[in-house]
């Protein structure tokens, strides 16, 4: 198992080439699912805000 | 004959659910084609008789090299067709694609540094190959920051558009930059021409690695552009609806 981890003596460059792409895809995916919650969360928000108007004007009339 | 309509497709409002229903099919393909990748590229490809352990960068090296040429020519073809046709989605899906293609080049320079460290000696040599690569990088960057840098997203389109086809100039001389100037880096292991000079296993395994790299792509830009459609489109009626309807 050590051996395997080792990769020969290119331990270092070999899990530092594969470490840092598995963490960048990781952090990209993250990212994308963050930006898409947000997204949804403020329109929500802002489909709210117009509904309360609508409310606001229709108690006026 | 039964003909469809591919301008169906180019509208946001029938892209956008459709987009939604591949996603998870292109992500499980990733997950899986990357386990198998892995799996025969440490277990089953022998060890290099020349670099050792070494070499096994090189499965994620090479196709991460390819994406970021191959994504930078759908992401220019895409911008090609927002400014002729004037289609929406063109410039949607250009501006979903920067990022993962500038991700791309990064992970290529990044795997060529931690590889060329043990085999040349150093981090970095300003060789014909690695510079028109870093020039990839910075091209990405261009486009995505002159897209953020516009307010109004049709001259946005248009201003990074154009940016990304003058751009598309360099991907030639990435690729053919091992031929034409006398570099460093190692000629084309595999290319149209001529039979691979690797040991088939090691072929096998860069080939798949090189489709989840473009599976896992598919399904990070899809996810994206789906964003994009969102925010652009926040003010239309569908919109509205599929929000009601508690999408």
């Amino acid at each position: 198992m050590s051996e395997f981890f080792a990769m020969g003596g290119y331990g270092f460059y070999v899990w530092g080439a594969y470490g840092v792409t598995a963490l960048l895809l990781a952090a990209e995916v993250i990212a994308v699912v963050r930006r898409r919650r947000s997204l949804l969360v403020r329109l929500g928000r802002m489909k709210r805000m117009v509904t309360e108007v609508q409310v606001e004007d229709e108690t006026k009339a | 004959m039964a003909t469809i309509n591919w301008y169906k497709f180019s509208s946001p409002t029938v892209f956008y659910p459709l987009a939604g229903r591949l996603i998870p099919w292109f992500a499980a393909a990733a997950a899986l084609l990357t386990l198998v990748g892995l799996y025969i590229g440490f277990f089953v490809a022998p060890t290099d008789y020349q670099q050792g352990e070494a070499y096994r960068i090189i499965f994620i090296h090479v196709p991460a090299a390819w994406m970021s040429m191959f994504i930078y020519v759908v992401m220019a073809v895409y911008a090609g067709l927002g400014l002729i046709l004037n289609t929406r989605l063109s410039s949607m899906m250009a501006a979903a694609l920067a990022p993962t293609g500038a991700l791309f080049t990064f992970i290529a320079l990044w795997t060529g540094a931690f590889w060329g460290k043990p085999m040349w000696g150093a981090w970095w040599v300003w060789d014909a190959r690695l510079t028109s690569e870093l020039i990839l990088l910075f091209l990405y960057i261009g486009f995505m920051s002159l897209y953020a840098a516009i307010d109004e997203p049709r001259r946005a389109a248009r201003a990074s558009g154009l940016l990304a086809l003058v751009g598309v100039v360099n991907v030639p001389i990435i690729y053919f930059s091992v031929r034409w100037w006398n570099t460093l880096h190692q000629g084309a292991s595999i290319s149209f021409t001529s039979a691979p000079t690797m040991a088939a296993t090691m072929v096998t395994a860069m080939l798949i690695m090189a489709l989840a790299f473009w599976t896992y792509t598919i399904a990070v830009v899809l996810a994206r552009v789906r964003c994009e459609i969102l925010e652009r489109e926040r003010h239309s009626e569908w919109v509205t609806e599929m929000l009601d309807s508690g999408e």
